[in-house]
């Protein structure tokens, strides 16, 4: 049985973390996450698309066993996009995300376990997951384990009869190293399926010019392998860098590329810049125009071929503070998005598509 | 008397194949987990960065994943336009929204 | 004997046995075993030796201003100070921080009434090589090692209290 192999490497990984944790000397303790609060307004505004609102997290921990977190984030949308305005017309609309998470430090790990749940007018979606932080060799390597399961409901505004369900499992797993004492990377992988209703009730799909409801499989299994390395340069500033992999059943290939430094200015202030990368290739059934009948067609521009840049910075201040008791900041950031569409065109210019948007977010955290 | 075939761990001539297949699996699974054992300690090497050479690595600074909020917006903005989706490392997994 | 056969037969029990005869590497301190001599710098300015300390029960603990549960632990150790320095009880915080004077502000923060001494070259960490942060070491009268607490419990204050009674009472 084919199923055994994974299973085997599985038991085999465990049993060298269980080696570990049954070795005398491995006497430390995983940490709680530190207390920690954070109040956030985000806008994103770009291709006719305009999305902003609050967000607030708070986590304190219980009894010094257990760390509680929740979160609300609120995502008011008002959808003006090239999509929307050709085939629709602009519409607004209130997205609530809430997430509660528990953390609980047992030995060497830290599991956490969280539901979450997503609200908007026609869509909703409840999520579950549970992840594993395990200490090893030293403290030097972390074993991360993750699994999420999401359970989602569609309807279509101004069609009461309408109403799927999407589910999506996510397996993720992740090492990180300690490589010197300036030196840390890490390797992570996901895995996620998703079954069910996997398209947009709105979009339209062009098939020898005339517009069709899109038809989207029913099914998709996509992986995804992240590598990534930060450093401490020695004066007082650090250096980062990242490259993920994503592959998946509709054919979709793409490569992420990020690089990132961040340097304290001063006594009060850090500085953080980046830049990212991203290019990724259309799924199998994506066309701008189909000039054949197939059993599966979109026009979804999210699963066309493209590239995107994004140059983004990060100012943060550190207002007020008290060692040992508080620290509260305050930050600000900018993202510029730069998407060019290779197979995508505007139909209202008939020109390949390409969005412009910027990414702002200002936020205070405190820790306490 | 024992029975031979039972007691060996390693797939016999003439066993049913898939007596010797399950076995084959149990033999791996047996090295696989002394493997994994022996990892666990005794073959590697010492850990080199020791806890008080790790002031470095305990500023935030250091941190892939500096402030939560801001994390999940920003994935949650990559994830809406771009199809390429998990490994970010951005804990709770994806939103589940259109 | 059949019983261990038995048990030893087991798919998971020779890797097991194998992981857990690690046990601990070659420790360089060692309970019962005198506690390797150190002299620092305390942030007063003035030297200390911990042979000098013989007489006294010592307890000596490594800290990091970079170190959550280090800080955590600090208002507890400054409580069992005061409670038994007069029976002849010292506590020596060892701070392992690059810059000595994150250290002092610090300790001044917390009101920290015990030596602080600076180990900044980390020669003495090096010597006692404790695996975890913070590190505890409880020493008796003879300068012999009698206790070591890794990382920091809620709650192991009370432990530390215990051993120290039991040890002035030697």
């Amino acid at each position: 049985m084919a199923a055994s192999k994974p299973v085997g490497r599985l038991l085999a990984a465990l049993a060298g973390l269980l080696g570990s944790v049954f070795a005398p000397t491995a006497a430390r303790a995983a940490t709680l996450p530190e207390d920690r609060a954070e109040a956030m307004v985000h806008v994103y505004k770009g291709g006719g698309v305009t999305a902003s609102g609050p967000a607030v997290l708070v986590r304190k921990s219980l009894f010094d066993k257990v760390s509680l977190t929740g979160s609300l984030y609120v995502d008011a949308v008002s959808n003006a996009s090239v999509d929307v305005v050709t085939t629709a017309s602009p519409y607004k609309e209130r997205r609530n995300d809430f997430g509660l998470a528990l953390d609980y430090a047992v030995r060497d790990s830290l599991v956490t376990v969280g539901i979450g749940a997503s609200k908007e007018p026609d869509y909703s979606t409840h999520s579950l997951s549970v992840d594993v932080a395990q200490e090893t060799y030293g403290g030097m390597t972390t074993v991360n384990l993750g699994f999420t399961r999401a359970a989602d409901e569609v309807g279509k505004t101004g069609d009461p009869g309408f109403f799927d369900q999407a589910t999506h499992w996510q397996y993720r797993v992740g090492v990180t190293q300690i490589l010197t004492p300036k030196w840390l990377a890490s390797v992570n992988l996901e895995a996620i399926s998703d079954t069910g209703y996997l398209g947009n009730t709105y979009r339209v799909a062009r098939v020898f010019g005339a517009a069709v409801p899109e038809r989207h499989p029913r099914t998709r299994s996509s992986r995804a392998v992240k590598f990534r390395t930060i450093g401490d340069l020695g004066k007082r500033d650090a250096v980062r860098a990242e490259y993920r992999y994503f592959w998946d059943t509709w054919d979709i290939k793409a490569h992420t590329l990020e690089a990132g430094y961040s340097r304290y200015l001063g006594e009060s202030f850090l500085a953080d810049g980046y830049v990212r990368y991203y290019t990724q290739s259309a799924a199998l059934f994506y066309s701008d125009n189909a000039q054949s009948e197939t059993t599966y067609v979109s026009r979804n521009r999210q699963l066309s071929d493209f590239d995107n840049v994004v140059v983004g910075g990060k100012l943060t201040f550190d207002w007020k503070k008290q060692p040992g008791q508080y620290d509260l900041k305050a930050n600000a950031g900018v993202e510029l998005f730069n998407l060019k569409y290779k197979n995508f065109t505007d139909v209202r210019n008939g020109s390949l598509y390409s969005l412009r948007a910027v990414v702002l977010q200002l936020y205070l955290t405190a820790t306490y | 008397m024992t029975n031979p075939e039972a007691a060996s761990p390693l797939p016999l001539k003439g066993a049913p194949l898939a007596d010797r297949r399950s076995r084959l699996r149990g033999g791996c699974l047996d090295i696989a987990l002394l493997a994994a054992a022996l990892l666990g300690g005794c073959a590697m090497p010492q850990p080199w960065v020791k806890p008080y050479e790790r002031e470095r690595l305990a500023d935030p600074i250091m941190r892939f994943n500096r402030d939560a909020l801001a994390a999940k917006h920003g994935e949650h903005v990559r994830d809406i336009r771009e199809a390429s989706r998990g490994a970010t490392g951005v804990q709770g997994g994806g939103c589940g929204c259109k | 004997m059949n019983a261990m056969h038995k048990l030893l037969s087991k798919r998971w029990a020779l890797p097991l046995l194998l992981a857990s005869a690690v046990g601990s590497a070659n420790a360089a301190v060692q309970m019962s075993a005198a506690a390797p001599d150190f002299t620092l710098r305390s942030v007063g300015g003035a030297n200390l030796r911990l042979q000098e300390q013989r007489g006294q029960v010592v307890l000596v603990n490594f800290w990091a201003t970079w170190c959550g549960p280090c800080r955590q632990e600090m208002p507890h150790l400054n409580t069992l100070y005061s409670k038994y320095r007069s029976s002849g009880f010292v506590l020596l915080g060892v701070n392992i921080d690059d810059d000595p004077r994150a250290a002092a502000d610090l300790a001044t923060k917390l009101g920290v009434r015990f030596p602080v001494l600076l180990d900044t070259d980390k020669k003495v960490s090096r010597v006692y090589d404790m695996s975890a942060m913070p590190a505890t070491l409880l020493i008796d009268r003879d300068g012999r090692v009698r206790h070591i607490h890794r990382g920091y419990r809620d709650g192991v204050e009370k432990t530390y209290e215990e051993q120290v009674r039991s040890l002035l009472k030697e």
